[in-house]
């Protein structure tokens, strides 16, 4: 008994003193960036590569678009890596982020049911289907948590000239959660829901659920990448979080991104200015 | 340390009154049975001679010092339990407890707590987990283990209450041998055949009141209380 | 839908083709949840034994308190040490937001006061029981309590288990402050998460399952344990 319960402490206490130590002796940098870079898989298929090349490990933590630049501007992250044009330039207006670099696109779809309550299927234009949702009433799961595909969604639906919030409770339904459990809640209530693409390609739970609405103009999804203001936060790690910035905007880096596939399906289309 | 004098003592617990004005001056020597009906008070009256209690008014006084409540006091007395607690360890390990809680260095605790185990022939269990041994055998190593630190009182709270006669005469042999060694003993028993195997003098309990203090035989032979009298009596029969 | 069995086919195929991923996120969930039990641990039994043993005024307050926090929710505990770790928050400069310290901090927090709760309770009995015969013995508090927790070891073990499994099972606090990283704070419990919001709903079960028996087998082991010591100890 004795020997078991020291041998149990000594398990534990060797963690303990070892835990701090964990990947230091490797240099790394944090990432804040979203669950759909983190959840479509690209992330593991880019940072291998930026690792091997540079030996700088890179710790993403995934979270809406909202949280991630909240925890730039808390000093959390090195770099932020998103995809919500307006609130990056807010983000950078406030002195947070030392310039923004454009990284790549992909486009958000529209999914829903196959019975398709609200005759949409097979259309382009995704104004005209948020109209006849809201007509049908057809159930409709949004994210509703800041993030930047729930702010593109909010931006359609005010172009449409509909006020979402009138259906809440009713067939408006916000989920308050990532883009995968708010996939998870359509395919479990038929309702339709505004996802982007890498998500729902790597998604795995569909159901019943189809692509709608697809290839609209309006659905272009740009992702931005930014390095946190050293200025403001003095410990971010510059020339480390500088070198992954650099190298993402890279010819090698856009390869890298273009390269990645799940199936036969590209996920991402590199598009940095350099 | 001796002699324990009770200065009107009473102890009152939710309400009730248990203890109701005792006054006693118990001497060294003699071999002190705290006797009485079951619910007279007498355990109650042990724990405040013992300090487990403190005395709703009154005083307890040890050789002219005042209260039993300081350690140090408690240091040159020792009490066993009707229903000792065996500490989940072995025989050996709980005698050693109270030595090493003394002052003893551990070898010296080992040595002192392996005597007293051989005089109450528990030697061959010294090493046996306390909780498995018989209840007897547990009385005795809760025996031994006031004995070990040496207490000029001991204090032994109806000792043999649930014991098999065999283990009870093991138990009244070991009192023996500790009165023997010098050892001031004070118990209760509401067992007048125990009354009067090991008692010198009774402090007859009833009811909370101290009724008769007188030596063993006068006892038996002139109680001069009705409740003695008719304790005795009533006793009798089955002993 | 065959989800459940393709659930328990998927925890089947993680445990026998046990590939060096998983084995790495069931080594960082038991290293953090053992530490931040043997914190907890540390710190509890000393606080429940106080309070066990001690009569203070505010003592029933401080129970129900500790009654309470023992249903403190993950999330808002999660959120706290966020905050207090976070590079704006005042420990900000230890920077260790999003490393397994900060879970083993957090975790600690949450099982800390069930620890100390139940470990009040067990002891509480037993002093009950020890209370005259220690005094007697001459123990002072200090030397009780410690008399107190070693011989109730085999009932503590069992609160200790229970701190172990909320632990090793809550995923609220652990997600916020390690940030779910891969390869350097992802655990069971995350993990499962992350594979439920990827859809993968077999994986994330059969994650479940793996957790769920890791966690039979340490309960099971202290089983074990516990009754061999009754046997032999009584």
């Amino acid at each position: 008994m004795a020997v078991m319960r020291s041998a149990v402490l000594a398990f534990a206490l060797s963690g303990l003193l070892q835990l701090p130590m964990a990947g230091a002796q490797q240099p790394f940098i944090t990432v804040a960036s979203t669950t759909s870079t983190e959840q479509s898989g690209l992330f593991k298929h880019l940072l291998p590569v930026f690792e091997k090349k540079t030996g700088i490990r890179v710790r993403v933590v995934a979270q809406g678009t909202g949280q991630a630049l909240d925890m730039g501007r808390r000093g959390d992250a090195d770099v932020v890596f998103v995809h919500d044009r307006v609130a990056e330039e807010k983000f950078l207006a406030e002195g947070f982020g030392v310039q923004r670099f454009e990284v790549m696109y992909n486009d958000f779809v529209l999914v829903g049911p196959k019975s398709d309550p609200a005759k949409i299927a097979g259309g382009r234009n995704i104004i005209e289907a948020y109209k006849k949702i809201a007509a049908a009433a057809a159930p409709f799961a949004s994210r509703g948590d800041k993030s930047g595909t729930h702010a593109a969604e909010l931006r359609l639906w005010k172009m449409a000239g509909i006020d979402p919030q009138t259906g809440k409770g009713g067939w408006y339904r916000e989920t308050g959660s990532g883009m995968g459990p708010t996939l998870n809640t359509a395919s479990a209530m038929n309702a339709y829901a505004f996802t982007d693409r890498g998500t729902w390609l790597s998604f795995r739970n569909r159901g019943d659920l189809v692509v709608v609405v697809e290839g609209d103009r309006q659905l272009f999804n740009q992702y931005g990448i930014m390095l946190v203001n050293p200025a403001k936060h003095p410990h971010v790690k510059k020339d480390l979080g500088q070198a992954f910035v650099d190298w993402v905007i890279s010819a090698e880096g856009q390869k890298v991104i273009a390269d990645y596939k799940i199936g036969t399906d590209q996920l991402f289309f590199p598009n940095a200015k350099r | 340390m001796l002699p324990l004098e009770l200065q009107e003592l009473t102890f009152t617990a939710g309400g009730a009154q248990i203890i109701r004005g005792i006054s006693a001056r118990i001497e060294a020597g003699p071999r002190s049975v705290i006797l009485g009906p079951n619910g007279a008070g007498k355990s109650v009256l042990m724990r405040l001679c013992h300090g487990l209690l403190t005395p709703s008014s009154g005083r307890i006084v040890w050789h002219g010092a005042h209260g039993g409540k300081s350690v140090d006091m408690r240091r040159h007395q020792a009490m066993v339990f009707q229903r000792p607690v065996m500490l989940r360890r072995s025989a050996l390990a709980n005698v050693m407890y109270g030595l090493k809680l003394a002052g003893k260095s551990r070898s010296q605790a080992e040595l002192r707590a392996m005597d007293v185990l051989e005089v109450v022939g528990l030697a061959q269990h010294a090493q046996r987990p306390a909780r498995v041994l018989s209840g007897g055998e547990q009385q005795r190593l809760a025996l031994a283990r006031a004995w070990a630190l040496g207490p000029d009182v001991l204090f032994l709270d109806e000792p043999t209450a649930n014991l098999d006669p065999a283990s009870t005469q093991d138990i009244e042999h070991i009192i023996n041998a500790i009165h023997a060694s010098g050892t001031k003993i004070i118990m209760t028993t509401h067992n007048l055949g125990q009354a009067r195997r090991l008692g010198d003098e009774i402090l007859f309990i009833s009811n909370g009141r101290l009724m008769e203090h007188t030596p063993i035989d006068r006892f038996f032979k002139a109680p001069t209380s009705a409740e003695a009298a008719s304790f005795i009596k009533g006793e009798i029969p089955w002993q | 839908m065959n989800s459940l069995g393709e659930a328990f086919t998927a925890a089947w195929r993680l445990i026998a083709g046990f590939d060096a991923e998983l084995a790495q996120v069931v080594g960082l969930s038991l290293q953090v949840s053992l530490t931040a039990v043997v914190i907890a641990t540390l710190i509890g039994l000393p606080v429940g034994a106080m309070i066990a043993v001690e009569r203070f005024r505010g003592r029933q307050a401080l129970i129900v308190l500790l009654n309470a926090l023992m249903g403190l929710p993950p999330v808002v505990v999660g959120l706290l040490v966020y905050l207090l770790l976070s590079r704006a928050g005042p420990l900000g400069s230890l920077g260790i937001l999003f490393t397994p310290t900060a879970m083993v901090i957090a975790q600690a927090i949450l099982i800390t006061p069930i620890i100390a709760a139940l470990s009040r309770q067990t002891l509480e009995d037993a002093w009950r029981e020890y209370d005259e015969q220690l005094r007697s013995l001459g123990a002072r508090r200090i030397t009780a309590g410690m008399t107190l927790i070693w011989d109730t070891r085999f009932s503590l073990l069992t609160i200790v288990l229970a701190g172990f499994g909320r632990a090793v099972a809550e995923v609220g606090a652990v997600m916020i402050v390690g940030g779910n990283i891969d390869g350097v704070t992802r655990v069971m419990t995350t993990a499962i998460a992350l594979e439920t919001s990827k859809g993968d709903l077999p994986l994330a079960l059969g994650l479940g399952i793996v957790l769920l028996t890791l966690v039979i087998v340490l309960n099971a082991l202290a089983a074990v344990i516990r009754e061999m010591a009754l046997r032999r100890y009584g």
